[in-house]
């Protein structure tokens, strides 16, 4: 149960789609302009994500992993198709898509009229993928936490884009330098909430720091408290400074 | 420019400039903002998606009277996922490290907005020769602004360009750094990669004003 919340509010908020990883790019400064057509996109990217990363962690558990064939009788362990998982993983996804855009013409052909062009997008969305492919590359290792991780990935998108469309329809009425109008400030706004939403890093520091330190830090005071925690936030910054210069 | 004629020539010299497939049309912004903290990867990233983007084109162009419609896009991404399969088992064979620090995102590189957006807007109703350039003019615009993000964040994040010390050494307080210089971590975190993507969208735009968008 704990690893599910942790693994919901981790990809929700510290690897967030946009703000950390940069996925989805495109179609979150293309629909972006009203808070309904956001909601909308941002609805469909949840829900294909929350069917496609399960699917394709079956795929890559019984059909792309190093040895995953093995279920077919002993001779086959040896095979490693997983340089395949690109083309599978694509091919699930529009088929996915194309399901999607099935059913939301059939019961909403308003929300259908609205996404136009961005309801086929989806299927070359980067979110999507780059969901499946952090999936693979992070070893997820059930079904449960794969499907837990395509939906709250999916939740994070959707914040993003639903806050950029607020602050692009609040934006209109702001006196922005003509040549910044439009994609630029979107660009300069986007950094700025990702500077914001690095600050969710220390959130579940988790396994890096010994048990005792937390514990140390419950029994003081709530001054002392704040303190500490600047202390140990600076730290990793110093950490992570050190790390960036090293490399 | 004697091999091309002056259309051929505009179809590589428009993504360049006034076109740009990042700051004017908006695509494959996804795959490009995240390896930019180095201009190695920069640079390697800016290479495949030349070779995915100029062969894709022409073989997309060359089978596009045969795709039907309805399924063209599936078709698309099969042709994309192959090229992008070939670049990612290169790279892991010849520069592994490299091929772990860009990760996913070669693999991002089939939803890469720029080259379906390419291949629906241009390879489907071209010609390979035509379709090649415009490929290759589109990468070369894309690797552009890929470059100069990866400079800027490199040589002021970590004071280095493609691994070497341009501005001496921040421990030994060496060259630029003796006089109290600091390297900015701010340039080595993601977010930083948007800000000077905004910041070249407003130079660009302050330079040609016709670009500039309605409010």
């Amino acid at each position: 149960m704990l690893e599910h919340l942790e693994l919901f509010f981790k990809s929700i908020f510290i690897d967030n789609m946009v703000f950390a990883v940069f996925l989805g790019m495109c179609s979150y400064l293309a629909v972006s302009k009203k808070v309904s057509t956001a909601v909308g996109l941002g609805a469909a990217v949840i829900f294909v994500l929350g069917v496609t990363v399960p699917l394709n962690w079956l795929l890559d558990k019984y059909l792309l992993q190093d040895g995953a064939l093995v279920w077919l009788g002993p001779e086959y362990a040896d095979y490693d198709l997983s340089f395949l998982s690109f083309i599978l993983f694509i091919a699930t996804i529009a088929t996915m898509v194309q399901l999607v855009e099935i059913v939301v013409e059939k019961f909403s052909p308003s929300l259908y009229n609205s996404l136009g062009i961005f309801l086929p997008l989806i299927a070359v969305n980067c979110a999507i993928l780059g969901g499946s492919l952090f999936m693979q590359t992070r070893d997820i290792p059930n079904i449960g936490l794969a499907l837990n991780y395509g939906i709250s990935s999916g939740i994070g998108w959707f914040l993003a884009i639903l806050a950029i469309a607020a602050i692009r329809e609040k934006i209109r009425y702001s006196n922005v330098p003509a040549p910044l109008r439009g994609l630029g400030i979107t660009f300069i706004i986007t950094g700025l909430m990702g500077i914001g939403f690095q600050s969710f890093g220390g959130m579940l520091t988790g396994d890096n720091e010994p048990p005792e330190e937390t514990q140390s830090t419950t029994v003081e005071t709530t001054k002392e408290e704040k303190e500490i925690k600047e202390e140990i936030e600076d730290n990793e910054k110093a950490i992570s400074y050190n790390e960036a210069i090293n490399k | 420019m004697a091999l091309l004629s002056k259309k051929d020539a505009n179809l590589i010299k428009d993504p360049l400039t006034d076109n740009n497939p990042i700051t004017i049309q908006v695509l494959g912004i996804c795959s490009a903002l995240a390896i930019t903290a180095e201009l190695k990867a920069s640079v390697v990233m800016a290479i495949s998606v030349l070779f995915v983007m100029g062969v894709g084109n022409v073989v997309i162009s060359l089978i596009r009277n045969i795709i039907p419609s309805k399924i063209r896009i599936i078709v698309q991404l099969v042709v994309v996922a192959t090229l992008v399969i070939v670049v990612d088992q290169v790279l892991k064979a010849f520069a592994y490290d490299l091929s772990k620090t860009l990760s996913v995102f070669i693999g991002l590189i089939i939803t890469n907005c720029i080259i379906m957006g390419r291949f629906e807007a241009f390879a489907l109703g071209n010609g390979p020769r035509r379709a090649f350039l415009d490929g290759i003019g589109n990468a070369l615009g894309y690797g552009v602004i890929l470059v100069i993000v990866g400079f800027f964040r490199e040589l002021l994040g970590s004071g280095t360009l493609f691994g070497i010390k341009v501005l001496g050494d921040p421990i030994a307080k060496t060259g630029l750094y003796s006089i109290g210089y600091e390297n900015n971590g701010f340039m080595i975190i993601p977010p930083a990669a948007l800000i000077v993507v905004g910041i070249i969208i407003w130079v660009q735009r302050s330079r040609n004003r016709a670009l500039i968008e309605e409010a």
